[in-house]
């Protein structure tokens, strides 16, 4: 299969492209996302070769073109729509959680509503607190809506196709920082080899980025290209990490965690989201509720941002969002603690 | 538009229906949930007997249902609002799982999990929400759906008085007009949003002059009367199918009973609802049908007998279906 390098952008707009033309009933609705091609890129030269009844620029109207998808989408429409900034959910909130995620349950499963709401998500570039955030977990938290969260092109490319052809609501959430944009520093680790024809990647099964021996790093989105950079540093100091990147969180590949926890013994949890009530104390109730078992070496530990708004000025957004040093400082107590606790007894 | 023969005698069938499925779901929700059925000291108990749970019914409100779906053909979609049943009736919803579905049932249109503010009958086109505003931004879909199939289908939104201060109600209207939408927005005023009269939150005294702010027509229909309501509908149904975009209806109405029953009502001038029944709109056009020689009394009580059979049918199905498992709840979050 023919393949070349794209950005995280590229390989999303092919799948919507891709998916396009193989089905007549798919259609992009959203805030400039035609002659611009989506603020961060997502939809980037679709208008040119579907034309503006297909890739539709809407009105800052967020509650208007989300419930118009919706109802387009229980016609049997595919539409994507994207809410430029996950932070805008404010506005049209009602449409995403009482009507996209709800109506099939109350449906009964009568009926289906075939769409995604894409939406860009995370900080790192100081946009400060109503730009920043990545809230996939909150999503997640709401019964009814699948939520993908790509780390890299190749993945990005297959779960969007995946998120198309799916006959329920798909939230996909990609990181501004990882979308290889001429205008903000990423993370190179997400530009990678995607093929050219089209593939889809199954909702639910975790990648393993890396294996490794001692802890295992559970995670997604950028915060995998941060962690990968972290084993390699951690592997100057003699901790084997194995990353986990989990792709999408509803649904939630388990298995895999428990799998990789059971092995090394050690879990760290890195994730962008607010700390408390979220993506890590999932995962870490997950280990926890599976303690017969899975045997810890030491407590598990969560790297995520403390409870508070995304701060603007730099010093205080990059310590309050998990960065390279900071995964690897927590590897390196957590593996080290427990090695000085076992050199003990 | 004048309605024909049939589509008067259609929409005097289905008021009555209306009528009777409102005023025997009134009755019926109060099984169990008076003294001495309930906790001590309580005057009604909410969730309690067969049909439990809030309840708006829209008994004084058949004009607004009958007179814009008498127009509507079955690719045509509905979207209606937490007081539902009038629209659902009108756009042909069978009684069965409709009624099974307020009841909880497992032969319910959602099979007990939607209730009666969340009916979706996708072979009917029709759904509604719970969600003051809600209606407007699906039924644009829907619209949207049937413009980019090139069908001549259109969708109607029904909504309150009370919703046409909500965000989404400008929004729709923006984006409807804009792309010119085969839709039909359709606020029936009843008066009260709840408890509060429109003078009290609206600052304008018709919706529809809002019409104008979004370049589109708004139509006053300054009666609860079918056959105004049809009249007005009918010429803006046709022009969403010429393709011409959207219009926004307004229609006066009367609701008879509380916002929801068990509702108080002590905002209510005494002796208001005493006088909204005098101009009750189904013997108005019963009348209208008998002095024009199209009924007689004879024809008349043959309707309304297969109305009550109809009716009580549709009860006895959700009375005597069965419940659904309760770990039934686990499924039908994704299809």
């Amino acid at each position: 299969m023919k393949a070349r390098k794209l950005t995280m952008a590229q390989a999303i707009s092919e799948a919507i492209g891709q998916e396009m033309e193989r089905d007549a009933e798919v259609f992009v609705m959203g805030e400039d996302v035609g002659k611009y091609g989506g603020i961060f890129g997502a939809t980037g030269g679709l208008l040119d070769k579907h034309g503006k009844d297909r890739i539709m620029d809407t009105p800052i109207s967020e509650t208007a073109f989300i419930g118009t998808a919706i109802g387009a989408a229980a016609e049997g429409m595919r539409p994507i729509a994207e809410l430029m900034f996950v932070d805008f959910f404010g506005v049209c909130m009602d449409m995403i959680y009482n009507h996209m995620a709800k109506n099939t349950y109350m449906a009964g499963g009568n009926i289906k509503l075939p769409m995604v709401l894409m939406s860009a998500i995370g900080g790192g570039y100081n946009d400060a607190a109503q730009h920043s955030q990545c809230l996939y977990a909150t999503f997640a938290h709401m019964p009814g809506m699948k939520v993908v969260v790509p780390s890299n092109a190749y993945d990005a490319k297959g779960l969007m196709a995946q998120a198309i052809r799916d006959d329920n609501p798909v939230v996909f959430l990609f990181h501004k920082g990882i979308m290889g944009l001429p205008w903000m520093s990423y993370f190179e680790g997400s530009t990678n080899e995607v093929p050219e024809a089209s593939y889809t990647i199954p909702f639910g099964e975790a990648k393993v980025v890396r294996e490794g021996r001692d802890l295992t790093i559970v995670t997604l989105s950028q915060m995998v290209q941060k962690s990968v950079l972290a084993a390699q540093e951690l592997v100057d100091a003699g901790i084997d990490a194995e990353v986990i990147d989990l792709r999408t969180i509803v649904p939630l590949d388990r298995a895999a965690v428990l799998r990789s926890v059971r092995k090394t013994g050690r879990l760290l949890i890195a994730d962008e989201d607010y700390l408390s009530f979220g993506l890590s104390g999932e995962i870490a109730a997950l280990v926890a509720e599976n303690l017969d078992t899975v045997q810890l070496k030491a407590p598990v530990k969560r790297l995520a941002v403390p409870d508070v708004p995304i701060p603007y000025s730099r010093p205080l957004e990059q310590f309050v969002i998990p960065q390279v040093h900071s995964i690897v400082s927590a590897a390196r107590q957590l593996v080290g603690a427990s090695q000085l606790e076992g050199a003990l007894t | 538009m004048n309605p024909s023969v049939e589509h008067k005698l259609w929409m005097y069938e289905k008021m009555i229906e209306i009528r009777e499925y409102e005023e025997t779901m009134a009755r019926i929700y109060l099984e169990g949930k008076l003294p001495p059925h309930i906790q001590k000291g309580l005057a009604f108990d909410i969730g309690a007997g067969p049909v439990p749970g809030e309840m708006h019914l829209a008994a004084g409100q058949e004009p607004v249902a009958v007179g814009v779906c008498a127009h509507l053909h079955d690719d045509d979609t509905v979207v209606g609002a937490h007081r539902p049943h009038h629209f659902a009736i009108a756009k042909g919803v069978p009684l069965k799982p409709m009624t099974a579905e307020m009841f909880g049932k497992d032969t319910g249109l959602g099979r007990g999990k939607g209730g009666h503010m969340h009916l979706f009958d996708p072979i009917h086109k029709f759904s509604c929400s719970g969600i003051i505003g809600a209606s407007m931004p699906p039924a644009c879909g829907a619209a949207l759906a049937a413009k980019k199939r090139g069908k001549n289908w259109v969708a109607v939104a029904f909504f309150g008085e009370g919703a046409t201060n909500q965000g989404a109600f400008h929004e729709s209207m923006n984006l409807a007009a804009l792309w010119k939408l085969p839709v039909l927005f359709v606020c029936e005023d009843n008066k009260y949003a709840i408890s509060v009269e429109k003078s009290e939150s609206t600052s304008v005294a018709w919706n529809a002059d809002r019409a104008s702010a979004y370049g589109m027509p708004g139509v006053l229909v300054d009666q609860n009367d079918a056959v105004a309501v049809y009249e007005a509908a009918g010429v803006a149904i046709e022009r969403a199918r010429r393709g011409e975009g959207p219009t926004l209806l307004e229609v006066k109405t009367d609701r008879y009973l509380g916002h929801f029953q068990g509702d108080p009502e002590t905002y209510r001038p005494k002796g208001e609802v005493e006088a909204l029944r005098r101009n009750d709109p189904i013997p108005r056009l019963g009348e209208h049908l008998r002095r024009a020689g199209v009924i007689d009394d004879g024809m008349d009580q043959a309707i309304r007998a297969r109305v009550n059979a109809r009716v009580t049918e549709a009860y006895e199905y959700a009375r005597t279906s069965p419940y659904p498992q309760p770990e039934d709840a686990l499924l039908h979050v994704f299809n």
